[in-house]
């Protein structure tokens, strides 16, 4: 067998007396696409904060292709290659799209110490390249991000997490709060990630979204995971009876 | 009309260009064209400087997402500090260095208990604003130290540097910073922060910006200028004042918000801060010249700064209102 993409071994969290997660050892195989369900407080959201450097777990590992990995912060996360989209999609609408997609990781025509000025022209190059490259077709990389619809402003995300070329892509709740076509929007961008080869996790407590392009199914309940089944030997029902 | 909304709503420092522009034609007829005579433009121009940095300071800080009230209060303690150093025998240049050092400092105390303890900047700047109104009295012994004429090169700052003696060296200071403060924040990758910071804290945490920091830097920037715009007015008129800048805190802020830069962060361009501060001073001076009972100049500005609000409110809520628009 293939050593996973990432894995966690006994991971535990307990957020002011409350025990958040209770022992999640998850592996997930590269190129998998595994849809993460449970009811709110099951520990989903608790355990991606914690792979993303938002959380720091209190107990067990994390290993990135076999090997143990401390991630401290997002940028720790990042770096490994782990790229998280969240529900509200983690862009400032008031900026443009050329600089949310480099938020955080701006090319510098030159810098000192860090700091430097912003390569402008290859920032635009390279977000409408990362764009058309998830089959997003926006008109101009100077649009502001809150000109843009759910759906695109996902699109929007996920480009930029594959720009970054992401190995593991986590997306949390990526289709909460948008309608049916932006959606379908969005579970084919899902879809478009395990073509190119990156390993995906999709969070939702919508079954529908998640069988509609996962093809392993992970459901929490109460800190644990209840079940793990490729999406062919299980159904709706039976995930939902475990919730 | 679409586009002319999305520029309005993209530019918020147009709408007061506009007013700036209508205003110095309204007062240049009121007054019988003496507001824009070689004399008093150099009044003007004398002042602008001081309100002007004092203004860029606190629109960084709010495009930002933070408030600074006590940039008054550190407009008076820098040159006091100064001009103490100075009378006790510490060269000039060192003076200035460590008056500016004093600022920085206190700017960082801002940011990191506001960011620390996780409260209003609103209110650690309240504190601030005390409690360095209270340092410059207890800095200066109660009795203003004396600089005579002379003995500190004040010319570097406020000599006039045309033969007509229109434009002092204050001016030069003034813009030289300015545009380096709007290069900070439109060119670079710290500019590109703060936006993302004041825009959209979660966003900014979740891209691994260090949004704690950054918000530290740009009160630490926001006092220094403050202090740096206090000495300037110190030098020009040679004296150091314990109740120099009071009300300045507020008048920074309205010139921010007359600029166009939001009390939430993210919106705002330094250029807005500069064309608000001028109005400020416009309407000031205007009034003055025009004649009109300059008791109306709070009014005037307070009228404005709502005015400016109301506006900019009404913009971004039709710019929403458009996007639903394009999305049919």
């Amino acid at each position: 067998m293939n050593t996973p993409i990432i894995e966690t071994r006994n991971l535990h969290k307990w957020y002011s007396g409350v025990h958040a997660l209770k022992g999640v050892s998850l592996k997930i195989e590269k190129g998998q696409a595994l849809g993460l369900v449970g009811d709110n407080g099951a520990g989903k959201s608790t355990l991606i904060n914690i792979l993303s450097g938002l959380h720091r777990q209190d107990e067990g590992e994390i290993l990135l292709e076999g090997q143990e990995v401390d991630i401290r912060n997002p940028k720790d996360s990042m770096r490994l290659g782990i790229e998280t989209i969240y529900q509200y999609n983690s862009m400032v609408p008031l900026m443009t799209i050329s600089r949310n997609v480099f938020i955080g990781r701006e090319p510098l025509k030159w810098s000192i110490g860090g700091f430097g000025i912003l390569d402008e022209q290859k920032m635009r190059e390279d977000s409408v390249k990362a764009i058309a490259d998830v089959d997003l077709h926006l008109r101009s990389p100077d649009a502001l991000v809150g000109e843009l619809s759910g759906g695109q402003r996902q699109g929007v995300a996920i480009a930029r997490a594959m720009h970054f070329k992401s190995k593991v892509m986590i997306l949390d709740e990526p289709t909460n709060h948008l309608s049916v076509k932006e959606t379908a929007k969005v579970i084919g961008f899902v879809k478009g990630l395990k073509e190119q080869g990156v390993t995906s996790v999709f969070i939702s407590h919508n079954m529908h979204h998640v069988f509609a392009c996962c093809d392993r199914i992970v459901a929490m309940a109460l800190g644990q995971i209840v079940l793990d089944k490729p999406v062919s030997e299980t159904s709706i029902e039976e995930v939902s009876e475990k919730l | 009309m679409k586009r002319l909304f999305k520029l309005a709503l993209q530019k918020p420092e147009l709408a007061s260009t506009l007013l700036l522009v209508l205003l110095i034609v309204f007062f240049q007829i009121l007054s019988g064209a003496v507001f824009l005579s070689i004399d008093n433009v150099r009044g003007v121009m004398g002042l602008l400087p001081e309100t002007a940095l004092v203004a860029v300071g606190v629109t960084l800080l709010m495009i930002c997402g933070e408030f600074d009230l006590s940039v008054g209060s550190v407009f008076a303690l820098m040159p006091m500090t100064m001009a103490v150093l100075v009378v006790a025998g510490v060269p000039f240049w060192l003076a200035i260095l460590l008056g500016l050092a004093l600022c920085a400092f206190i700017g960082f105390i801002n940011g990191w208990i506001t960011i620390k303890f996780d409260i209003p900047s609103f209110i650690t700047t309240l504190g601030m604003m005390f409690m360095a109104r209270s340092m410059t009295v207890v800095v200066s012994g109660g009795f203003p130290p004396r600089i005579k004429p002379g003995q500190v090169p004040s010319w570097i700052f406020t000599g006039f540097v045309d033969d007509g003696g229109l434009i002092r060296a204050s001016v030069i200071w003034f813009v030289a910073i300015a545009v380096l403060i709007g290069l900070l924040l439109a060119k670079t990758n710290f500019g590109n922060w703060v936006r993302a910071t004041g825009g959209f804290l979660p966003a900014a945490a979740a891209m691994g910006i260090p949004s704690g920091k950054v918000k530290i830097a740009c009160f630490m920037i926001c006092s220094v200028l403050a202090g740096f715009a206090g000495m300037i007015q110190s030098l020009r008129l040679n004296s150091f004042l314990p109740a120099l800048g009071e009300g300045m805190e507020l008048q920074a802020v309205a010139a921010a918000v007359i600029g166009g830069t939001s009390l939430m962060g993210g919106i705002g361009s330094i250029i807005g801060g500069l064309i608000g501060a001028t109005l400020i001073r416009v309407i000031d001076n205007g009034m003055v010249m025009s004649q009109i009972d300059s008791n109306w100049f709070k009014f005037a500005i307070g009228a404005l700064t709502i005015f400016a609000v109301v506006g900019n409110a009404w913009l971004r809520r039709r710019g929403r209102a458009m996007q639903v628009e394009t999305d049919k």
